[in-house]
């Protein structure tokens, strides 16, 4: 069965569309969405009606932080043109739609698998997992031999040594990685609605469960629609700018 | 978990055959398919991993990573891999059986005339080469794990250490360190380093040396000290071991054995040609050497290893795209000055970019029959030393220092033929061929668009606009 795994999706209707209908290209049965749906994008309404019905459909959904900072008025310590975009998005929001967010677990595990939209390790701390320290501290506690999650917006994958290091290694697109379960492993898909890495194609990936293997996929898709969407609504230039530039 | 496996048994189908290999990763057999089965239409070997209660959990990973390694090869530098064991269930790989010769019986007789030499060295680097095309560093290159086909290509077998820079290392220096055999590491792996194809191009000079001198140029050091001393260590100039080693060969051997893989030769497929036209090498002080540097000059290269810093290297693929063979088709057969220009400008352009690219001019001409000894052979080489002259003569503009360029004429009636033959067995990255001028509409039949039709890589056209009459 192949999972396609979505995280970073920040209200980006274009960049989501192209990677659904990339993953159902490559045979996608199931999808996981690995928080932070909303935020920095124009489209958190349409975006969510298309994860609500997944999760309809029995999709996992994990809450990032700028869906809990969506749900619950005020709060986070974040960057300005977040907060403006938080606020913004709150606004574009129905109750139904609220509350679905603030629904949303921060963790979950299935069979072998553990989604969370940070680490593992205090979920609600938004620890941005990009070394291999982190990457075994949130293997430490995932008990679980794949672990995935977004957040820090590159793609990247670990693996866990036997005397308890995990060991980074940067993905190449549309190779397909064996992931065995002899040993557990940490995945960062990427982002799909927020690139940063100066490539602005979306990011996510996908997991076959029956072969055991990861495939790290990049989407080109229409940025310069979405960031005409961030402008026309009002929110700040850099949001824009950011999807064009792809960091 | 398999030690008990003996000829006559059956391994997921493959009944077992004769033990070919004992050694102390596991057991070699022949293997026959599964009855019933049509199975490939070439014999089989199985391979059988040494694990279980008292085996490191080493050697786990090593099978796990030759059964990924070898599964992402092809081409006639690898066995041919036909199917994998599961490991939690029994482990095996079961690939094709390469009919030859191991390189080990080269070895341990004493030194190899240096001709043969040159020949196993450059079918060595050919195999190293398409792996390091497929982003495979082989890490364990050793006379052990080369077989000699009749035909004289080399093959590569074992790929449990290698490294391949699509996926995960998960061999780590927590299982040994460092990893590779002795004599043949290069001195990055001894720090560590896994992803340098350049290593491989060390190990090639450890067994070129060995073959030439019948010695280990650092000797067959287990400590982490002895193995260091290879990244400062100058080794005995094999002219000294061996009189009748000639300049050129030196010269290429100890280009191999530099401890910066930086100056060594930026990629196996060169190696290969120089290996193949000796003629053609530009022998400098290391080839001439016979007497070991002084103490200051080791003192020098050993404070210069202290601060010994590996390249970062993303992929093989990167190192060989800086270091590519480009080859220029010259029709040295027609005098044609303006396409002589337009065929050396494009070439210009392609060489700018990158210092460790390479320029190899070829043309090709029709066979002089030749009865040896004959007034036909004395023709026969004036005509080659003609065209040789119009070759050098084009490529004087360019301004390449010797090493970085060389000349071949090649005798055929089919000039697409020789030149497809010459890139395809010579590892070239991209061909640069004339067409006919512009008033010529460009047909099937014609040697660019076959050339550019059937060539195993990159080719650039060049036409020349129509305008005022060829002088």
């Amino acid at each position: 069965m192949k999972l396609a795994l979505f995280a970073d999706i920040h209200a980006n209707l274009e960049a989501l569309e192209a990677c659904l209908a990339h993953a159902g290209e490559q045979g996608a049965e199931e999808v996981a969405f690995l928080g932070d749906l909303v935020g920095y994008g124009a489209d958190p309404g349409a975006v969510l009606e298309r994860i609500r019905a997944r999760a309809a459909g029995g999709a996992v959904v994990v809450r990032g932080n700028h869906d809990a900072a969506v749900a619950a008025a005020g709060g986070d310590t974040m960057n300005r043109s977040a907060e403006a975009a938080v606020d913004w998005t709150r606004r574009q929001l129905d109750e139904g739609q609220l509350a679905f967010l603030a629904g949303l677990p921060l963790l979950v595990r299935r069979h072998d698998a553990c989604f969370v939209h940070a680490s593992a390790d205090r979920p609600a701390d938004w620890t941005y997992v990009q070394d291999a320290l982190r990457a075994a501290q949130s293997l430490a506690v995932a008990g679980a031999t794949w672990v995935f999650s977004g957040h820090v917006h590159q793609q990247a994958l670990y693996h866990l040594t036997p005397a308890g290091y995990a060991k980074p290694f940067k993905p190449l697109p549309g190779v397909v990685i064996p992931v065995s379960a002899r040993r557990p492993w940490l995945a960062v898909v990427g982002s799909v609605g927020q690139p940063r890495d100066g490539n602005t194609a979306a990011c996510y990936a996908l997991f076959d469960t029956t072969r055991a293997t990861l495939t790290f996929h990049r989407v080109p898709y229409d940025w310069p629609a979405a960031a005409a969407k961030i402008r026309a609504a009002g929110l700040p230039e850099s949001l824009a700018l950011r999807l064009e530039r792809g960091e | 978990m398999n030690s008990h496996l003996q000829t006559g048994d059956v391994v997921d189908g493959f009944r077992l055959g004769e033990q070919l290999h004992g050694g102390g990763m596991g057991r070699i057999f022949r293997a026959t398919p599964p009855p019933g089965e049509a199975g490939p239409n070439f014999p089989l070997v199985i391979k059988l991993p040494r694990l279980g209660p008292g085996e490191p959990s080493e050697t786990v990973v090593t099978y796990e990573m030759e059964a990924m390694v070898h599964a992402a090869l092809s081409g006639p530098h690898v066995p041919r891999l036909v199917a994998t064991g599961d490991l939690a269930v029994q482990p095996y790989l079961v690939m094709e059986f390469v009919e030859g010769r191991s390189l080990k019986d080269w070895v341990g007789r004493g030194p190899v005339d240096p001709g043969e030499v040159a020949r196993l060295g450059a079918a060595l680097a050919r195999a190293i080469h398409a792996l390091h095309q497929q982003e495979v560093v082989h890490l364990d290159v050793k006379p052990a794990n080369v077989i000699i086909r009749p035909d004289g290509e080399a093959v590569l077998v074992d790929f449990g250490l290698a490294h391949h820079a699509h996926f995960p290392d998960l061999l780590t220096e927590e299982f040994r360190h460092p990893m590779g055999s002795g004599p043949y590491i290069s001195p990055e792996q001894v720090l560590g380093v896994r992803h340098d194809p350049r290593s491989d191009l060390f190990a090639l000079g450890v067994v070129l040396y060995q073959l030439v001198t019948g010695h280990y140029p650092f000797g067959s050091p287990h400590t982490q000290r002895g193995l260091r001393t290879r990244l400062w260590q100058v080794p005995l100039a094999p002219r000294r071991l061996v009189p009748g080693c000639p300049p050129w060969l030196q010269e290429v051997i100890l280009g191999c054995l530099e401890p910066q893989g930086a100056d060594r030769h930026p990629s196996a497929a060169q190696v290969a040609i120089d290996l193949a036209h000796p003629d053609q090498v530009t022998v400098g002080e290391r080839g001439r050497r016979l007497l070991q540097p002084a103490l200051w000059a080791l003192a020098k290269r050993w404070v210069m290893a202290a601060g010994y810093e590996p390249s970062p290297l993303e992929r093989p693929s990167q190192q060989l795209a800086t270091a590519s063979i480009v080859l220029a088709a010259v029709p040295t057969l027609h005098k044609n000055e303006r396409r002589f220009q337009a065929l050396r400008e494009v070439v210009q352009r392609l060489l700018a970019s990158d210092p460790d690219r390479r320029l190899t001019c070829v043309s090709v001409i029709p066979p002089v029959s030749g009865l040896a000894g004959g007034k036909e052979e004395e023709a026969g080489t004036s005509q080659r030393i003609e065209h040789l002259v119009r070759l050098r003569h084009w490529a004087e503009p360019l301004g390449l220092p010797a090493a970085r360029i060389s000349y071949h004429v090649i005798e055929g009636g089919d000039p697409a033929a020789a030149l497809l033959d010459y890139a395809r067995f010579n590892q070239v990255d991209h061909l640069v061929i004339g067409a006919p001028p512009a008033e010529v509409t460009l047909k099937a039949g014609f040697i660019s668009t076959r050339v550019a039709a059937e060539a195993p890589c990159t080719v650039t056209v060049v036409r020349v606009r129509a305008g005022p009459r060829d002088g």
